[in-house]
């Protein structure tokens, strides 16, 4: 039987649903808990601001309490909380956008023309232990932030949170295909922003980033 | 069958898709013979799969500290559950 993250089944989940909807809302925190993570970098993705990310956070957690009932079942619960948080993200955004993240936010341009790879670099051997590290961590936030808008909020639901492609689609509100060429151009500007670091800047001491060139 | 060979340019073009599995049989028996060939393109689908990995294991992002408190809270105060 398929269990979500918290190890729960469907039908258990769909059950708290239920309960809650009918009076029990000291469960609601338990029903959403296994997503709280996944919300929060929802949020995080458009707004790219840890505090702003919490409040859109709990705002949306709020409204997904308020319109429980109106769940339709037929799409994942856990798609459903993050479109909702989407929606309140992107509202925020537009709120603040005078001050805040004019600079960030880049999605005048709706073509989506061919992304051509900058760098050829080699870096294939990645060592686990390296995923510890903060200054990774540090450079993955950094090429995150380099994308534009509507290709980081792919990029992080999709190879982040692990989102199917449908289920990209369905929370960001635009179609399969979109979320499959803004996949496209977010990784490969992901590999570029990345590549270079690993082939020098930050090589870990012992670890060797075979720095072969092809040209 | 022959493999008909395909540029570069329409290898990065179908690389996300092949890393996803989206793709047809024929483009992907394509593609691998391009990248046995091809070390650029094999190299930018090392890198991609790489960048893949390095945030696929959840730990690209954490809840900020006292975060699941604080929903808590607002939850409590809110709902009045």
């Amino acid at each position: 039987m398929p269990k979500d993250k918290s190890g729960r089944t469907l039908e258990q989940e769909i059950m708290l649903i239920d309960r809650v909807c009918a009076g029990e809302t000291h469960l609601f925190y338990e029903l959403i808990s296994p997503y709280e993570r996944q919300v929060y970098v929802a949020a995080f993705s458009t707004l790219q601001n840890e505090a702003d990310a919490e409040e859109v956070a709990q705002e949306a957690l709020l409204k997904a309490f308020s319109h429980l009932s109106g769940f339709r079942r037929e799409s994942k619960f856990s798609t459903w909380l993050i479109q909702i948080t989407i929606n309140e993200a992107r509202m925020k955004r537009r709120k603040d956008r005078k001050a805040l993240y004019e600079s960030l936010d880049k999605q005048n341009t709706d073509e989506e023309g061919d992304y051509i790879p900058k760098d050829f670099a080699d870096w294939r051997e990645i060592p686990s232990e390296s995923l510890e590290r903060t200054e990774l961590k540090q450079a993955l936030q950094r090429a995150l932030a380099s994308l534009d808008g509507k290709y980081r909020e792919v990029f992080i639901l999709r190879d982040i949170e692990d989102l199917s492609i449908a289920e990209t689609a369905q929370a960001l509100g635009i179609t399969e295909a979109s979320v499959k060429t803004r996949l496209l151009r977010a990784r490969l500007q992901m590999r570029d922003a990345l590549a270079p670091g690993y082939d020098g800047a930050w090589s870990l001491g012992e670890n060797q980033w075979k720095k072969v060139r092809p040209w | 069958m022959p493999i008909i060979e395909i540029s570069c340019y329409h290898v990065w073009r179908e690389i996300s898709n092949y890393i996803d599995g989206e793709i047809d049989p024929e483009l992907r028996r394509r593609m691998e013979e391009h990248f046995k060939g091809c070390e650029h393109c094999s190299a930018v689908l090392d890198g991609t799969q790489n960048v893949l990995r390095l945030v696929g294991d959840g730990r690209t992002f954490e809840l900020p500290a006292g975060f699941s408190d604080r929903l808590k809270k607002r939850l409590e105060k809110d709902l009045g559950g």
